[in-house]
């Protein structure tokens, strides 16, 4: 099964008290998390919540404090206030516990280039403490995952971004953790190599596995995600499952209206003067709550997790 | 099943293996240069100052200069593959590959990481360290019993300069600032060493400068090692190099957990 399978290190001499994290429901827990460079606050009192089991994902836009969240589930960010809980375990006190029970895909690529797929797995199976005669069946196990069985003997920087990232994703698996963070797992790849890693996403999640992705493609979140929560300024500002964000932020249907931009300011400002929230999308603005906007034509369409993103966060590239 | 409350331990030795065995995939990729830059620098620093130098003076502070030398270039061997090669892979890998990122987000801590990556490159500075002295037993070094010390002195002397080297890593902004580093402090220290010739016709100052050089204690401990100890006065020199690894050890952690850990 793949619940942390291993037992490493020392036990401690607390005897007689139930294991924490079976009591707790959650892989993660942030309560009030905040983080401070200098007169920067990168994380402003942040409450997450990972319920076991579940695929969650962290939404905002650049700058919005998810790679800082991320990295002090690893404890490579210290805060300085709240409290954080990663299966069960007091950060950072016990990261190291926790890390031993988790797999993390970092967003940067930071494979071994000169070394061949293989020597990459292998290293890892040592670093998450993979005992020595299950070594190679996770190894093997990995290859199979990444569909890289071929090219084991290749070197890294052989290999192409699609396989790269196959490769950062399942060495993250070997010590078949209960918990995966997954940084930015698609950015810069293409459309096709981005879907075959949702398959390989998805199979994890339906495998039981928690997991917990900062991504700032909506499609990914709206596909792969049960809950998502979108980050603006350090701060959450909405929580819950994609279909009901939509519902509740943008209505059940948008009028998209094109044309030159004088006649789109014009139509902003009559639709903001009846009520309705709008939003830019390049070429058109769209209208969103917009019963009975058809006189001022346009198409209708599907409402989406994009238009939730670009409401909450603000329209504005900082 | 595990205990939850249960904390893992400080420098465990799976999480230091773990970094070795890193740390020794990758150096399958790369020894032979590895070896060639650490090994051949210093001997030809031993044959031009044996040939050059032993030319115009046979005898050094009571020895033959080829002995004087070819004991004293072990301290040079472990500067060059000790220190260097911790600073230029400790700033490639916090920089260029994000290694770091990727060990700490499995179950290793700064201090484990360090502390095997020093230990790893002082084991190879141990090895390293005698090549040059081997060289020299071909020119006419007379080989001894305890040239067998020869590797630990070295190992030692060399995890300290690792960690010393990790430490200039950890402070350096740019891989630029590793020359201020070099010039203004490496490369004098390997010269007033007492490798190439004896500190005992220097100026006092300079003197005492040689004395707070762990490379010169290491020159004076192998020296005495492959031709006889002197008592008190080695376990003095052993004592410098065991506090200068100490000592650089708990830097090179405390600068890198301030590096990484944000």
């Amino acid at each position: 099964m793949l619940h942390h399978r291993y037992a490493l290190g020392v036990v401690s001499e607390t005897k007689g008290q139930p294991p924490m994290r079976e009591a707790t429901q959650f892989a993660i827990k942030l309560r009030g998390f905040v983080k401070r460079f200098g007169s920067l606050t990168a994380v402003d009192g942040l409450d997450l919540d990972v319920p076991f089991g579940s695929c969650v994902g962290l939404l905002g836009p650049n700058g919005a404090g998810k790679s800082t969240t991320m990295k002090a589930l690893t404890a490579q960010v210290i805060g300085d206030e709240g409290e954080l809980e990663v299966l069960g375990y007091p950060l950072p006190g016990d990261s190291k516990q926790a890390r031993a029970e988790m797999g993390v895909v970092p967003q940067l690529d930071n494979l071994d280039v000169s070394l061949t797929v293989e020597q990459n797995l292998l290293v890892f199976a040592h670093l998450y403490r993979v005992p020595a005669g299950e070594r190679k069946a996770a190894i093997e196990r990995a290859l199979g995952l990444a569909n890289l069985g071929d090219r084991r003997a290749s070197k890294v920087d052989e290999l192409s971004g699609g396989m790269r990232r196959r490769l950062l994703i399942t060495r993250a698996l070997l010590h078949e953790p209960r918990l995966v963070l997954l940084d930015e797992p698609t950015v810069g790849l293409d459309p096709q190599v981005r879907q075959e890693l949702w398959a390989l996403i998805d199979r994890l999640r339906s495998e039981g596995v928690s997991i917990l992705m900062s991504t700032h493609y909506i499609e990914e979140a709206e596909r792969l995600c049960d809950t998502v929560t979108i980050m603006s300024h350090g701060k959450a500002v909405a929580i819950g499952a994609p279909h009901a964000l939509i519902r509740e932020h943008a209505g059940p249907e948008a009028i998209e209206i094109y044309g030159p931009p004088a006649r789109l300011t014009e139509v902003e400002a009559e639709a903001r003067g009846r009520g309705w929230r709008t939003r830019r999308t390049g070429t058109s603005v769209s209208i969103l709550h917009s019963n009975g906007a058809a006189d001022l034509g346009g198409e209708p369409r599907v409402t989406n997790l994009e238009d939730v993103f670009v409401l909450l966060t603000g329209e504005e590239i900082t | 099943m595990i205990e939850a409350s249960r904390r893992l331990g400080r420098l465990e030795r799976a999480a230091m293996q773990g970094v070795m065995v890193r740390e020794i995939v990758n150096f399958s990729s790369f020894w032979r240069s590895s070896a060639f830059s650490s090994t051949i620098d210093p001997t030809i620093y031993l044959l031009a100052f044996g040939f050059g130098f032993g030319s115009l003076v046979s005898t050094v502070a009571g020895y033959d200069y080829i002995d004087f030398v070819g004991t004293g270039i072990v301290a040079t061997t472990v500067l060059f593959s000790g220190a260097f090669p911790a600073m230029y892979s400790t700033f490639v890998k916090y920089e260029f590959q994000h290694t770091y990122d990727a060990i700490l987000a499995a179950p290793v801590d700064t201090e484990e990481l360090v502390t095997a990556e020093a230990l790893w490159i002082a084991t190879r500075t141990g090895i390293y360290g005698c090549v040059p002295m081997l060289v020299a037993v071909v020119f006419g070094l007379d080989p001894s019993w305890g040239m067998l010390l020869v590797p630990a002195i070295a190992a030692l002397a060399g995890f300290g300069w690792a960690c010393f080297g990790i430490f200039i890593a950890a402070k350096a902004q740019s891989i630029e600032s590793f020359s201020y580093w070099q010039s203004g402090l490496l490369t004098p220290m390997f010269l007033v060493a007492g490798t190439f010739f004896p500190l005992d016709e220097l100026p006092t100052w300079a003197q005492v400068l040689g004395n707070v050089n762990p490379l010169f204690h290491c020159v004076e401990l192998v020296r005495h090692a492959v031709f006889g100890f002197e008592g008190w006065e080695d376990v003095g020199h052993l004592g410098f190099l065991i506090g200068f690894a100490l000592v650089s050890w708990r830097l090179a952690i405390r600068f890198m957990e301030r590096k990484l850990i944000l």
